[in-house]
């Protein structure tokens, strides 16, 4: 148990939101922040009922933020991490991931989607299936191992 | 600086809808004043006149979770029965409790007390009897005095064997303009 109470994420988010936005204004721009400052805080609430004590809630508040301002930067690169799959100009690739996908696991298949399709993070996913952000990269990468290891057969 | 009221209530409505959230509450005004209105998944969790918005934001946290924001959706369904009630048009409640953490003592009479219609009221003792608990007039009147979802469960309808109106958590004069609504008082 830690010595500081946690306070109502109300308190929380009354307390920390100005700086946030204005942290994520400088990192990503204006255009970008707004976005940016609502997954900030998403993430913050999936969280917050897991944290123990309620020491440096400013600090843990801003490196979401930063760690948010970092996606948005690695979205907006080309996406190199794209698996490689063959098909025609016209159709998006989330179209050939679903035939891909067709013989997976509902939730996997919808990760392995998500990811590579649509290009959502985790957290999004997670959200997406109502799942935390470690299930949702598990599905995922359980699904790719199970699409490489039909492919081999 | 501070956060735009639209990027603000985006925010909130966001959240709500992530199902991320422990209680959603909001402030409303009405025409017998200012009123909390808080709701979990599980439906409505408090009504209050009381404007002490930290100690409430401390009860509902430890009640039912820390993941507590003002989120006017969550409550959405409340604000319009109650509109509809303070306008004369709604008599009855379609509403779902959330009741956590009462006793079953608690819950009968609650439950009893549900059940006595608009515009009629009845005594403490009454109510004790009905709840299957005759001689407990006095916790039931202490059950009327802790109400956490005061109108929708209708305590202002409970008045003393003598017809006097005895007393109201939320102060006497709202137990008179509730009555007045109801037409039971002139």
């Amino acid at each position: 148990m830690g010595t500081v109470t946690i306070p109502p994420f109300e308190t929380f988010y009354a307390e920390h939101n100005s700086e946030v936005l204005g942290l994520l204004r400088r990192k990503v721009g204006r255009d970008r922040a707004d976005d940016a400052f609502q997954e900030t805080f998403l993430r913050a609430l999936r969280a917050y009922d897991r944290l123990d004590h309620g020491e440096h809630l400013r600090a843990w508040v801003l490196t979401i933020a930063s760690r948010v301002a970092i996606d948005v930067h690695r979205r907006t690169k080309p996406a190199g991490e794209m698996p490689e799959l063959h098909h025609e100009d016209t159709r998006p690739a989330y179209e050939d991931l679903d035939e891909l996908t067709d013989g997976l696991p509902a939730k996997e298949r919808a990760a392995v989607v998500l990811r590579y399709g649509y290009d959502l993070t985790y957290d999004q996913i997670a959200a997406v299936l109502d799942s935390s952000p470690d299930a949702a990269r598990q599905a995922a990468s359980s699904g790719v191992r199970r699409l490489r290891k039909e492919s081999q057969l | 600086m501070t956060v735009p009221t639209d990027l603000d209530l985006r925010f909130r409505e966001t959240a709500a809808r992530s199902g991320l959230l422990d209680v959603g509450y909001d402030l409303v005004d009405s025409p017998i004043g200012p009123l909390l209105l808080a709701a979990t998944d599980r439906g409505l969790l408090r009504i209050s006149f009381d404007p002490d918005l930290e100690q409430h934001l401390e009860w509902l946290s430890r009640i039912a979770g820390r993941n507590v924001l003002r989120a006017p959706r969550q409550v959405d369904g409340v604000r319009r029965e109650l509109d509809e009630y303070f306008e004369g048009k709604r008599h009855a409640f379609d509403l779902v409790l959330d009741l956590r953490g009462v006793t079953p003592f608690t819950e009968r009479v609650l439950m009893e007390l549900a059940r006595i219609p608009f515009g009629e009221t009845a005594t403490y003792a009454e109510l004790a009897a009905r709840a299957g608990s005759p001689k407990a007039a006095r916790a039931v009147g202490m059950t009327m005095n802790r109400n956490r979802i005061p109108i929708v469960l209708p305590c202002h309808r409970v008045i003393g064997a003598n017809g006097s109106l005895v007393g109201y958590a939320g102060g006497l004069e709202r137990k008179v303009a509730l009555l007045t609504l109801e037409g039971v008082l002139l």
